[in-house]
């Protein structure tokens, strides 16, 4: 299974919470699946998905789910820390982990090599750590909105990729839209 | 009233609810207020550009966000200011130490000083230098304007406003 898929197979247990996506692929497909206002499209700066997602989760009460890579999390390793030290029960993390750099060409990354995520995750304080296999991932997702407890949930899975088109929003609509979407779940 | 009180009455005057920080000696008073303020989330971050991620997404939560930082930090976060920040019209405050400028006892940090003032101009970031002690009145001013224009500003503030010049 690759990340087109997982992302495919989530969109149901995703479609009612807001969610902040990953630059590039992670974006561009699940636009593609399932396009809604509550999907906050990053187009840019790569490695923060998981920190937009974790402010966000401190500021409201909805669910967030942030879906992130572990290119963009060995990018921005210092975020696993302070989600660990600012626990926000209305956050989820999802690394999609395919051992790569997906959308610049399928470079390997450190995770699919020595480094484990899970276990990084679990050293830098964070609690509620699950690593599953990419069929899993909608029901561990599932489980863990369902737990109202912060969880990083790192879902391995192939490195590979299908074609899919640019994101066609202005990012000032991307992030309007989605604004009215945190205003609604929050009156 | 201390700067550092100013300072944070200010953030307060203007709701501020949400700050992150990454620390330099000559912020360490307006730190410790916020970290102490129950008027303030305060989120520290292990990385400047990590910090303007927390910001954005604070402030679509519907809390008004800054970040509390040093100039040395500029040159890794100008792809998070111009990517996120500017892309997507999130207004950040950014409350600078400026370290480098006259009355600074590390000769380094002269090095990123010169820079500072012309990255900033290059990133089109409105920028405000608090030299005097009492240029902390302005600061209601530019937070207020910040997030009229939704765009980051840059309040460069250096050893003299500190007391330390």
């Amino acid at each position: 299974m690759i990340r087109s898929e997982i992302i495919k197979s989530i969109v149901p247990v995703i479609r009612d919470h807001l969610v902040v996506c990953n630059i590039g692929l992670p974006s561009q497909e699940l636009f593609m699946h399932e396009d809604k206002p509550s999907n906050f499209y990053m187009l840019g700066t790569m490695g923060l998905s998981s920190s937009i997602g974790l402010g966000l989760a401190l500021a409201q009460q909805a669910k967030v789910i942030a879906i992130d890579g572990d290119g963009s999390v060995l990018t921005n390793l210092g975020t696993l820390p302070t989600i660990a030290n600012n626990v926000a029960d209305n956050f989820i993390l999802l690394i999609v982990d395919n051992g790569s750099y997906g959308s610049t060409g399928d470079q390997p990354t450190y995770a699919g090599k020595k480094t484990s995520l899970a276990a990084v995750a679990k050293a830098c304080g964070c609690e509620n750590v699950v690593e599953c296999q990419a069929e899993e991932t909608a029901d561990v997702l599932r489980e863990a909105i369902a737990s109202d407890r912060m969880t990083i949930i790192v879902s391995k899975c192939e490195s590979g990729n299908v074609p899919v088109s640019v994101i066609d929003l202005d990012p000032a609509v991307i992030r309007h839209r989605f604004m009215q979407e945190v205003a609604t779940r929050n009156a | 009233m201390t700067v550092h009180q100013e300072i944070a009455e200010s953030l307060a005057r203007n709701r501020v609810e949400f700050v992150t920080t990454v620390p330099c000696k000559q912020l360490a008073g307006v730190i410790e207020l916020v970290e102490r303020d129950p008027r303030f989330m305060h989120v520290p971050a292990n990385k400047e550009d990590e910090g303007m991620g927390l910001c954005a997404g604070a402030f679509m939560g519907g809390k008004r966000a800054c970040i509390i930082m040093q100039n040395t930090a500029l040159g890794v976060t100008i792809n998070a200011i111009t990517t996120l920040i500017q892309y997507y019209s999130i207004p950040l405050p950014m409350l600078i130490s400026y370290r480098g400028e006259v009355g600074e006892k590390v000769a380094c940090q002269v090095e990123m000083a010169v820079h500072t003032k012309a990255l900033l101009a290059q990133l089109k970031i409105p920028t405000y230098h608090f030299h005097e002690s009492d240029a902390v009145g302005e600061l209601d001013g530019i937070l207020n304007h910040a997030f009229m224009a939704k765009k980051p500003v840059a309040i460069l503030m250096d050893a003299h406003f500190w007391g330390a010049a």
